[in-house]
């Protein structure tokens, strides 16, 4: 029993984890079109840079820690932010080229860590009760976990109140809805473009500060390995849904986790028959858009 | 007439620089700074080997890309089944060398026709996620059964069934030669795609997949079969890989090395055969020569702000086709096309340009219809 606890919550911890990737990445998708394949180095930069900034304030107070996530996330953001106005928007509705350029982008930021951290994982330390255990139901859970759903559940919360009641938030929702549409209204969509991928990339930023904790160490391919079940979900979630995105988040970690642990580490193996039954019973995803 | 003499003439210098090409381990050739070695020794010809095997895989990609529109993320897996396929059969089964190539296309069939049918159900963007997640799933088992794939130490080939003249780098020539003939194969199989009524099916429901359906053309299964010729390219490739390094390693099956061939595709250019053979040698060509750039003391005295980017030659090469992409649409077969055609008066084609219509009209329908 306390086995299978503790299995679910490292399944619905790594799931948190997905969520702060894949809700950029379907916000991205559902709005522009664009498959970011440099998401995962927003993530991967906010991890390095987070560290960094931790480090120089003594890797192991509270502090440390929470100014390492604002770090991180500032640092995604930025990212993000420059990628959008400098690579995305020069090809404006070239679709194909807009993912080239973003394939372009991670192989070469992937390269760079490499050249300037080195390509060993830095094995990281944070505050000691992230690495202590809290019993629940007789699992001693990794306290971490806890900090991610709680950054998950607040991200999810605070986009769905965005999206919902704000006016830019609100254009956004239009746009996934019908872009052709809005723009004939006389609405800029162009700076939701820029908005969306700067809330993909602090949400990559933090998730990176988070990811490093939840695995102990920073490499230069930590985004890009997290970027490939990131895409998975979002397809199985249905490609621009929010919702379907968190739901499909926690149920691919969870039997992700489940069948590592039960089934002999075929855990990978069992989230892609997943994705190919998904695919083969309903094209669209969970909570994707019947197309017309 | 003029496109009768056009095409004989294209063709009599296609034979001519594989005759070129042939000879070259019988000649004398410097070109410091490009072959490490005179083309007769072994480091050139096994560094022009290697770069006819990644052409052959790039014109493999280019199939899906440029004839069928078809932007995979996977096609990593199918160069990886051939390479460790024939690596496994070699080693396991104790069967000569050429059944074992077969035997390994077949396996490469095989994977393509079940992961190819399942990834079919979605078209443009996640597509190629789907893509991505297969090659992800093959690259995953071959890392964990390291007992029959080597695990992350890669695989080394089993010579005892391998005919002696292609072992060893005292035979290099001969490994050159046979990848060699493989390019001159994956050519022409390329060349009779995009000329037979399958190519043109799957071009034509790349540019208008609905007309295409109105007409009541099924377009699905011209799509399928082209995805299958281009995975059993890729597996030849493979086979070709494994002989000529002696052996595999994980790389082979990873998302890396569909990006990396992507980047060599799109370098070319995009749709354009001798693009995709351009592509491959100059992606192959740069890869060892920034190599061995970055470990020279030019660099090594630079400032550490210039000199870490300058080391990295995936850094270099990543970036390179962010400008190829972003300022030289069409690549560089693209770019001397419209060049060659402006002058003698045609209209230039726009081969990503296409493409990208075509994106439009996979992504764009429900919306269209909607409103």
């Amino acid at each position: 029993m306390s086995t299978l606890v503790l299995v679910l919550a490292t399944g619905v911890g790594l799931g948190a984890l997905y969520f702060l990737v894949a809700s950029g990445l379907s916000l991205i998708y559902g709005l522009m079109h664009v498959l970011n394949f440099a998401h995962g180095v927003f993530l991967t930069l906010g991890a390095f840079i987070g560290w960094e900034a931790a480090q120089r304030m003594g890797a192991s107070g509270w502090a440390a820690f929470v100014v390492s996530i604002l770090v991180g996330g500032i640092v995604g953001t930025l990212f993000a932010t420059v990628t959008e106005l400098a690579l995305i928007r020069p090809l404006y509705e070239r679709h194909i080229e807009q993912v080239l350029v973003t394939v372009g982008l991670a192989f070469a930021a992937v390269a760079l860590f490499e050249g300037i951290w080195g390509s060993d994982p830095l094995y990281i330390s944070g505050p000691a009760w992230l690495d202590e255990t809290t019993s629940l139901l007789g699992a001693r859970i990794p306290n971490v976990y806890f900090v991610l759903m709680i950054a998950a559940t607040a991200l999810l919360a605070s986009l769905v109140v965005f999206l919902k009641y704000t006016r830019f938030g609100m254009i956004i929702r239009a746009g996934v809805e019908n872009r052709a549409m809005v723009t004939a209204l006389g609405i800029d969509v162009k700076k939701s473009f820029t908005l969306v991928f700067a809330i993909g990339g602090s949400a990559a930023g933090v998730g990176g500060v988070l990811a490093a904790h939840y695995t102990g160490y920073v490499s230069a391919h930590l985004g890009q390995g997290l970027l490939i079940f990131a895409f998975i979900v979002t397809v199985i979630g249905g490609l621009g849904s929010l919702a379907g995105a968190a739901i499909a988040s926690v149920l691919v970690a969870v039997l992700q986790q489940l069948a590592n642990y039960y089934l002999g580490g075929t855990g990978d193996f069992i989230v892609v028959a997943a994705l190919a039954v998904v695919l083969l019973a309903r094209p669209r995803g969970l909570l994707g858009r019947r197309p017309a | 007439m003029n496109a009768l003499i056009r095409s004989y003439g294209a063709a009599a210098f296609g034979v001519a620089l594989v005759v070129l090409m042939a000879l070259l381990p019988l000649l004398n050739i410097s070109i410091p700074g490009v072959l490490p070695t005179p083309t007769y020794q072994p480091g050139a010809l096994a560094m022009l080997s290697l770069a006819m095997v990644f052409s052959a895989l790039a014109l493999s990609y280019n199939m899906l890309l440029g004839t069928g529109g078809m932007l995979s993320f996977g096609h990593a897996l199918y160069f990886g089944a051939g390479a460790y396929g024939l690596g496994i059969i070699l080693a396991n089964l104790g069967v000569p060398l050429w059944p074992g190539v077969v035997l390994a296309l077949v396996g490469g069939l095989a994977i393509a026709f079940v992961t190819g049918a399942i990834s079919m159900r979605v078209t443009g963007i996640p597509f190629a996620m789907v893509t991505l997640a297969f090659a992800q799933a093959g690259s995953v088992l071959v890392r964990r059964n390291s007992s029959i794939t080597g695990g992350e130490e890669g695989l080394s080939l089993e010579t005892d069934h391998v005919p002696d003249f292609l072992v060893g780098v005292a035979n290099t020539r001969n490994l050159y030669w046979l990848t060699l003939a493989l390019l001159v194969v994956v050519y022409l199989v390329a060349l009779w795609v995009d000329r037979s009524r399958l190519g043109h099916l799957a071009s034509a429901a790349r540019e208008n997949e609905l007309r295409l359906r109105v007409l009541g053309l099924e377009p699905n299964r011209a799509k399928l079969v082209l995805f299958l010729i281009a995975a059993v390219s890729a597996s030849l490739a493979g086979v070709g890989y494994i002989l000529l390094q002696s052996g595999t390693v994980p790389r082979a099956v990873s998302a890396d090395l569909t990006i990396t061939v992507l980047v060599m595709v799109v370098l070319g250019g995009v749709g354009y055969r001798w693009g995709a053979i351009l592509g491959g040698f100059l992606y192959t060509v740069l890869d060892q020569r920034l190599t061995v750039l970055a470990g020279s003391e030019a660099i090594e005295s630079l400032p550490s702000v210039l000199r870490v980017p300058l080391s990295e030659p995936l850094f270099l090469l990543g970036t390179l086709f962010i400008l190829v992409v972003m300022f030289l649409p069409g690549g560089i077969a693209g770019t001397v096309q419209s060049w060659w055609a402006r002058r003698s008066g045609g209209r230039p084609r726009d081969e990503l340009g296409e493409l990208e219509d075509d994106a439009e009209e996979v992504l764009e329908p429900a919306e269209t219809r909607r409103s």
